[in-house]
Order: C-alpha cells, then sequence, then structure tokens
C-alpha cells in the first residue's frame, strides 16, 4: 500500500474525532475570544466591540489580582504538599511488611471517590456545630470552642487545601510507589555494600527513577490545581469574603452570575494563557529532567 | 535488602497505620453518618458509633415516592447513569479508529498531541459559547447535550489509551489478515479488536470515572430533574437546607459506589495506564 493512501486513510479514521473536537472545544474557544472583546451580556445582547477594554478592567481590577495569589497559593501549597506526602507514602509502601497490599488497594479510595462527594465529606468534617473535626478536637482538649473552619477567612484556605491534599496525594503515592518498583535491585544492594546512608540512597539511587514521573504528576496537579472549580464551590463557593474565591470561580460569577458574557470570556482567556504559559514552562522542565535522569 | 533491625521494622508499622488511619477515617465517618440516628449526630459530645445502626436513609434515597428526595436522588441517578453511559460509548467508538490510525500511521500524530492538549483549557473558557450553543440547539437541561460535551473530556484519553494498546499488537498479524484478503474493518472484527479487548475495557471504565466525576458543566448547563446529574444533586444537598447531615452523606456513600469499586477493579490497569504515561512524558 502507498504511504499516500496510509495517511489519507489516517486522516478519514481521525476525522470524526476531530470533527466533534472542533464542534465542540475549537469553536467555542474561538468564539470566547470574539467575545472577550465585545460588550454581551450572557442573554439578550449580542455586545458592540470594544477593544481590549474588558482586558484592561479585568486585569487592572483588585478582584482578579487577590484571586490571582488565592490561585496561586492554594496551587502551590496544595500540589507541593502533595508531592511530599506522595512520595513518603510511596517509600513507606516499598519497604516490605504484612498488610502492604491491603494499604496499597485502600490508596485507590481517595483518587476514585467522586470529586463532589469529597468536597461534601469534608464540609460535614468542617461543620461548625456538627463537625467531627470539632468533636474530636474537644474531646482531646485541643480546642475549648467549636470552630467554624470554613467560615472564617482564616481557616477557610488552609481546610480546603487539607481537603484536596487528602483526595490527591495517593495518587502521586501509586505513581512514585510504581517508578521506585521499577529501580533495579541489584543497584540498591550495591548502594547499600557501599555504605550509602539511606538519604544517599533516596538521592542518588531512587530519585534518578522517580524524578520523570514526579515531574509529569507535577505538571498535571498544577494545572489541575490552577483550574480548581468543583472542591471550592461545593464548600466554600469561594467565601468567606472571597478568600478562598479561584479564578475560575471569578469567571464563573463574572459571566453566569452577572451575566456579563463578554468580560467573562476575556477573564476567561487570562487564566487559559496562564496555564498555557505554566504548561510550557512545565513541558521545557520535564525534557530536561527526563534527559539529565538516565 | 533493608538490614532488620527492630526499631526500624517497628517504625514502618507504625507508619503503615497511621497512612492507614489517615485514608480510612473520613471514609469510614462518611459511612458512620450515613447509619446514624440524626440525634446521634447532633449529640454533643458527639457519638462515633450509632447506638443502632439505621439504614432508612438508604430505602428512603432509592425510593421512587413522588416530590421525596428519594425522587430527585433517583433521578439524578439515571441521568448520570445516562450521561456517563452516552459519553463513554461514543467516546470508544471515536477512539477505535483514531487510535489505530495514529498507531499505524505516526504521522498524523501531532493531531492526537493537540487534542489531548485541550485537556490544559479550563472550562471556564469554552462555557459562555457552549451555554449559548446549547441553548440555540434547545440541548440545555438535556442529557444528550451534556454527554455530547462530555465526549470531548473523555475522546482525548480513550484515544490515547487505545493508541498504547494498538501500538502492542504486532502489525505482522493484521497484515496477514489483509493479505488472506480481509478489509480494513473486517480485519478489526476478526483480529484487532478481540487483541485489544482487555484495553477497550480499560478505557471504557478510566471514561466512565471521568464522566461520573464531571461537575462544573453539569452545574452550569442542567438545571431540574430532567437532566441534573448526580454530582449536581449531591452540591444541591450539601448546600440546601437539608438538616439531616446523615442524609447528604448516605448520598455521597451511593454516589461513590460504582466509581470507587471500579477504581478497586481495576486498580492495576490504572496505574500501569498512569505510569506508562509518566515514563513515556
Amino acid at each position: 500500500m502507498s504511504g499516500t493512501w496510509m495517511t489519507t486513510r489516517a486522516w478519514l479514521l481521525m476525522l470524526p474525532l476531530l470533527v466533534i473536537m472542533v464542534a465542540v472545544i475549537g469553536w467555542p474557544l474561538v468564539d470566547t475570544v470574539r467575545l472577550s472583546f465585545t460588550d454581551a451580556q450572557l442573554v439578550g445582547t449580542a455586545g458592540n466591540y470594544v477593544g481590549f477594554d474588558n482586558y484592561t478592567k479585568m486585569l487592572t481590577s483588585s478582584n482578579f489580582t487577590r484571586t490571582l495569589s488565592t490561585t496561586t497559593w492554594f496551587a502551590v501549597v496544595s500540589v507541593a504538599a502533595e508531592m511530599v506526602l506522595g512520595v513518603l507514602a510511596a517509600l513507606l509502601l516499598n519497604q516490605e511488611f504484612r498488610g502492604r497490599a491491603v494499604l496499597r488497594g485502600l490508596m485507590i479510595l481517595p483518587w476514585a471517590l467522586p470529586t463532589v462527594v469529597n468536597a461534601t465529606l469534608w464540609r460535614l468534617i468542617y461543620n461548625p456545630e456538627y463537625g467531627a473535626l470539632n468533636a474530636a478536637l474537644t474531646q482531646l482538649h485541643l480546642i475549648d470552642d467549636y470552630r467554624s473552619w470554613l467560615g472564617e477567612p482564616g481557616t477557610a484556605l488552609a481546610a480546603l487545601i487539607v481537603a484536596d491534599c487528602w483526595k490527591n496525594f495517593p495518587l502521586v503515592a501509586l505513581i512514585a510507589l510504581a517508578a521506585l518498583q521499577a529501580v533495579p535491585r541489584d543497584i540498591t544492594a550495591a548502594a547499600l555494600v557501599d555504605g550509602a546512608g539511606p538519604f544517599n540512597r533516596f538521592r542518588f539511587v531512587m530519585l534518578p527513577y522517580l524524578a520523570g514521573p514526579l515531574m509529569v504528576a507535577l505538571v498535571l496537579r498544577t494545572i489541575e490545581a490552577f483550574k480548581v472549580f468543583d472542591i471550592i464551590w461545593v464548600m466554600t463557593r469561594g467565601g468567606p469574603a472571597n478568600s478562598t474565591r479561584s479564578l475560575s470561580i471569578l469567571v464563573y460569577q463574572e459571566a453566569f452570575s452577572f451575566q456579563r458574557a463578554g468580560s467573562g470570556a476575556s477573564l476567561a482567556l487570562i487564566v487559559t494563557l496562564l496555564v498555557t504559559v505554566l504548561a510550557v514552562a512545565y513541558a521545557t522542565l520535564v525534557r530536561k529532567t527526563a534527559g539529565s535522569a538516565t | 535488602m533493608e538490614r532488620k533491625n527492630p526499631v526500624f521494622t517497628a517504625f514502618v508499622y507504625i507508619c503503615a497505620l497511621l497512612l492507614a488511619a489517615v485514608i480510612l477515617a473520613p471514609l469510614a465517618w462518611l459511612f458512620v453518618m450515613s447509619i446514624s440516628p440524626a440525634a446521634d449526630l447532633a449529640a454533643k459530645p458527639l457519638r462515633w458509633w450509632p447506638q443502632a445502626a439505621d439504614f432508612s436513609r438508604y430505602v428512603q434515597l432509592l425510593s421512587r415516592a413522588e416530590n421525596s428526595a428519594g425522587a430527585a436522588f433517583t433521578a439524578s441517578l439515571r441521568n448520570s447513569l445516562e450521561v456517563a453511559g452516552m459519553a463513554t460509548l461514543a467516546a470508544v467508538v471515536l477512539a477505535v479508529p483514531a487510535g489505530w490510525a495514529v498507531s499505524r500511521t505516526p504521522s498524523v500524530g501531532w493531531s492526537l498531541s493537540m487534542v489531548i492538549a485541550t485537556y490544559m483549557l479550563p472550562p471556564v473558557a469554552l462555557s459562555v459559547p457552549l451555554y449559548m450553543g446549547l441553548s440555540w440547539l434547545g440541548l440545555l437541561n438535556n442529557v444528550f447535550g451534556l454527554a455530547l460535551i462530555y465526549l470531548t473530556i473523555l475522546a482525548p484519553f480513550t484515544t490515547w489509551l487505545m493508541k498504547s494498546g494498538f501500538d502492542s499488537i504486532p502489525r505482522e498479524i493484521e497484515a496477514a489478515a489483509m493479505i488472506d484478503g480481509a478489509g480494513l474493518f473486517q480485519t478489526w472484527r476478526i483480529i484487532t479488536l478481540p487483541l485489544a479487548a482487555p484495553v477497550v475495557a480499560t478505557s471504557a471504565l478510566f471514561a466512565v470515572l471521568l464522566a461520573w466525576d464531571e461537575f462544573f458543566y453539569a452545574l452550569l448547563f442542567t438545571s431540574d430533574q430532567r437532566a441534573k446529574t448526580l454530582t449536581v444533586a449531591i452540591a444541591d444537598l450539601a448546600g440546601g437546607r437539608v438538616s439531616d447531615y446523615g442524609l447528604i452523606a448516605t448520598a455521597g456513600v451511593l454516589a461513590a459506589l460504582p466509581p470507587v469499586l471500579i477504581g478497586l477493579v481495576m486498580q492495576r490497569a490504572l496505574i500501569s495506564g498512569l505510569t506508562s504515561g509518566g515514563v513515556k512524558g
């Protein structure tokens, strides 16, 4: 069979997928760009061309800068904690002990739990009047009075981060564990014979195997953390006093609560651009780590 | 081999117990809440174990009496099943030819990379035109409209998984069938798909998990029992005026059961899928 026919056939077989992707993702993305230069409302008026007004308005608003820093804080802290806890759990699961297989099986549970159920569960745990956290801490005499963990700007974001970490660190652990199990036994044994301590064994024997998969997990988790909507919406809706408002929640409010489709679209594209820059920067980094680690 | 230092062994077991507790405690509490009488959940000090297990909330949520909490819950359960089922079926149907094409003709692979890159887009960047488009098509608050959008979330993943599955099937087997006069679709039916059956199953289950978990589009594009999915129904319960926290917990347990069972069943496949992507990345 000729190469041209093979290529033509390949495109024909790809066609249904590509058509759907262009119709449901490509076209809306282009239309969002168009809307971002108009003052369109969600319902009714089609809107007039307003140039870069939406962008300058959004970029200079204090709402945007504050939300950007909240989102960055959420992403950095939760992803960093997930990475550290994930690697620690993987190192533990890489040891030999009875019940290891069961424990490894349990790790899949938080990951499989739907995000909304996880958010609901933690919302119940943090409940100011009947929540398990308040009850446990009071019964252990760690706090005197019940607190409103999600109701106070000082604790709400931290409480969200804990809930997010609990769901996501097991996945990092499973990825890291699979990487650790790819470390050849004789290399570990040789390092032991040469008298390498635990830290050096981790740094020079295991880390080269961990680096690649961990970087990928880091990229995916960071992108997701930057786009975060579900868990925050269910637990706090961005409150109290907007202290947990993420960029996606801000776009939702602008476009759907206030029905300002135009400025909502410009804000959504700013977020998209941020995520893209982040992903490209990371991809470069991944390529470098993959190159240097092996 | 690790030296068998008793202190170290004890340390490993303590850490393992701690990890198990961290993972299990919140889940166990969700279940305990679902079977505790309302009075126990409101007691101070809190009663950690119900005096008598009370499964009535499960009956309540799964009953379909008019205008009850159960009617809303079962409707959303049905919508979730319909949307996830349709979207998964369509995603696999699209993924088989596309994944095969990329596997056998790598020169078209860049288009799959672009399809996968759409994962980076925040859904909010598409939501306004999609809202307007669905409304124009009369597909707002409609399970078909939601399934169409979910399809574009699932298809990149299923295609990518199918592609790596086809990669491990030698072309020579297919070539042999074709020399014997089998057409492309016949070759798939007789040779390729039976060999790729485990990958088809894995990608379908993975797609179901993704669809079951989706919340943002469902929140935006559905408004009542005709199309609201489970995630939206649970968020409604959690954010609403329901005073019985046990009922919210029960809904959570029921919604978590299918994906948790799928997760446990396909543990091995999931992890190898995730890490093969990780190593190759």
